[in-house]
């Protein structure tokens, strides 16, 4: 029996749950040297923003146990150079390209990200970003349950695009932020985005990142991701996109099971470019070696032990 | 040429001296398609620590045997250093873009070119002096004592003079070795068509920059940057330009020295 991978997230179907995570996939040219781009579930962009931004002070990344820091602060060309030159490529493989979007200083911003996107046919979705770490805020908008609710209500009304709302780990209760977005008409969450962290350099007494704090991905913050995604698949209808320290089939499977519908590869990107591919067959294997027809008998499967 | 994701069978992997080690490991491919400038970047074990891959220079090819020259610093180092001949290596490169040769009728008391290394810059740099077969570049290697000059005898041996400078003086010049570029600039004069490769520490690149803008010739920078992704796609391993932040793993490691802003 071949197993069914296809799931279906808001508005659009995936051929596979499999995606990867925007900030660790570039525009995906980058990968093209080394795995077969068509056979992932879909990708989702780096964050853009309306204008270009240059990003934050390097040095950017720096390795912690089993994770990395990172503060990139959303260095991106801008909507206009990511249609024209960044977009053309993604549109030509064929598969769901979800773009990830945040406004920097306005809500109003997502108005002209919207209008520019919304009548891109190969666009399957919007991934609203409000939950980067490394801008600098005091207060994210995925911090604060009313201010997510207004958010995911405004770009509701701007887009017909199936409508992903990315949440972060920095908060007292994923659930009530994740019940926001859904009320507010988001098809989707995914979580979870870099949990805030800071690393020092004792021999210079600096820190190790040129913006000071960073944002914490890998296999560190798994348990935390696992944790997250139970919590909000008790709470919510929509669909979940889990992330959080992803790196072969073993670790996305717990992801599965607590209750998300899709995953999406992150950091492991950077350490094997082909972890997606390869989680993929392991999924295809896991299914058929437990006789699972579909991916609903994995979805949230998680048993009392 | 478009870098691989390859599982390399290591050859050898000898310590030189002190914590400095070469290792061998097989490829055709990387060793086929590879530049002096770039590097490659590898998982030195299947763990999560090191999470991340650990970026070397291409140090030299021979026929399908990539060779590469390392200093042990720190975890990443360590487990490299105890990784066995017969061993596979999960590789990928070649990476970045790297250095441009000089055309021909260059000349500077017949050299080429020169070759600045500070620390581990002897690393590229020994690979792109064995491609300049026109004509062979003067050779400067800097160190903060004679037990850390690197790579004076590959040099040699390739036929190229080979100047030294110490912060101590124990061997050759004493001072930096851009105190010695300087000096030997000002008694060749005739700069015009040369260029200078340089690789070490930034302060000491910054330095060359400044040095090679004075004196109006061309120079060309390998830098060094934290690495995620080695391969353009996490934006991490930026570096200030005049066209904005580029991407060290990337539009580098090697950049022209005019373009840069520091
Ligand atoms: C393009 C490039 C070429 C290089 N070529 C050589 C070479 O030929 N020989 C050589 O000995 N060294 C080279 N280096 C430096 C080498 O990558 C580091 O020394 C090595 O990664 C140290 O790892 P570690 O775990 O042993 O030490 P750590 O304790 O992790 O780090 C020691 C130092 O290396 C830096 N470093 C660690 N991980 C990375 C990474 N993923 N990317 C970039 N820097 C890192 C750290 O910031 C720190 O300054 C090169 C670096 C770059 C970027
Ligand atoms: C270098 C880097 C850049 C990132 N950039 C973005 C981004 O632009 N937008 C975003 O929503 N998430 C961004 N993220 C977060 C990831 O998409 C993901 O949510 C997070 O890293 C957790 O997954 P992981 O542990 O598998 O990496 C970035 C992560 C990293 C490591
Ligand atoms: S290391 Fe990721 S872009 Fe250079």
């Amino acid at each position: 029996m071949k197993p069914d991978l296809s799931v279906r997230i808001g508005k659009f179907d995936l051929k596979n749950p499999v995606m990867v995570a925007s900030g660790t996939f570039g525009y995906a040219e980058e990968f093209a040297p080394f795995i077969d781009l068509k056979k992932l579930g879909a990708i989702v962009t780096k964050t853009i923003t309306v204008s270009p931004r240059l990003g934050n002070l390097p040095p950017r990344t720096c390795e912690t146990p089993a994770g990395m820091l990172n503060s990139i602060g959303l260095e991106n060309p801008g909507i206009d150079k990511f249609i024209r030159e960044k977009l053309p490529f993604l549109k030509k493989l064929g598969i769901p390209v979800i773009v990830s979007i945040a406004s920097i200083d306005d809500p109003g911003e997502f108005t002209v990200l919207a209008s520019h996107l919304d009548k891109i046919k190969e666009v399957s979705a919007l991934e609203l970003n409000i939950s980067c770490p490394n801008l600098h805020k005091d207060k994210l908008i995925s911090q604060d349950a009313k201010d997510t609710f207004e958010l995911v209500s405004l770009v509701r009304k701007l887009t017909q695009k199936c409508l992903i709302t990315k949440l972060s780990p920095n908060v007292t209760s994923i659930s009530e932020i994740a019940l926001a977005a859904e009320r507010a008409g988001s098809d989707a969450v995914a979580l979870i985005n870099t949990l805030g962290g800071m690393s020092i350099d004792i021999d210079k007494r600096t820190p190790k990142i040129g913006s000071w704090s960073a944002g914490l991905s890998g296999p560190a913050i798994r348990p935390v991701a696992v944790k997250m995604i139970w919590e909000a698949h008790n709470k919510i209808k929509i669909p979940i996109i889990g992330m959080g320290g992803i790196m072969d089939i073993q670790s996305a499977l717990e992801f599965f099971i607590a209750g998300a519908s899709a995953i999406s590869v992150g950091t492991a990107n950077f350490i094997n470019p082909r972890a997606s591919i390869e989680i993929i067959s392991g999924l295809k294997a896991y299914m058929a070696d437990n006789n699972m027809r579909d991916l609903s008998g994995l979805i949230g499967s998680l048993r009392a032990c | 040429m478009l870098p691989e994701q390859i599982k390399a069978k290591i050859i050898s992997n000898k310590r030189f001296k002190d914590n400095y080690w070469h290792l061998e490991f097989e490829s055709g491919l990387i060793a086929g398609r590879a530049l002096p400038g770039q590097f490659v970047n590898i998982k030195v074990s299947d763990d999560v620590e090191p999470l991340l891959r650990r970026p070397l220079s291409i140090h030299g090819t021979q026929s399908s045997k990539v060779r590469l020259f390392y200093e042990v610093l720190g975890m990443g180092t360590r487990i490299l250093s105890n990784r066995r001949p017969g061993e596979f290596l999960d590789v990928i490169g070649p990476l970045g873009n790297g250095f441009s040769l000089p055309g021909k009728g260059h000349r500077l008391g017949g050299q080429a070119a020169i070759l600045v290394a500070g620390g581990m810059g002897g690393a590229p740099l020994l690979f792109l002096a064995k491609k300049m077969i026109l004509s062979k570049p003067l050779i400067l290697i800097g160190a903060r004592t004679k037990s850390k000059v690197l790579c004076a005898q590959e040099f040699k041996a390739l036929g190229s003079a080979v100047k030294i400078a110490t912060d101590d003086g124990s061997a050759g010049f004493k001072g930096r070795v851009t105190e010695l570029l300087s000096q030997v600039l000002r008694e060749a004069k005739n700069g015009g068509d040369l260029s200078i490769y340089a690789c070490g520490p930034r302060p000491m690149l910054k330095a060359v920059s400044k040095i090679a803008c004075d004196n109006n010739i061309d120079s060309q920078l390998s830098l060094e940057e934290h690495m995620a992704c080695g391969i353009g796609a996490c934006l991490g391993c930026v570096v200030a330009t005049k066209s904005g932040y580029k991407m060290v793993c990337k539009d580098g490691p090697v950049f022209s020295g005019k373009e840069l802003t520091w």
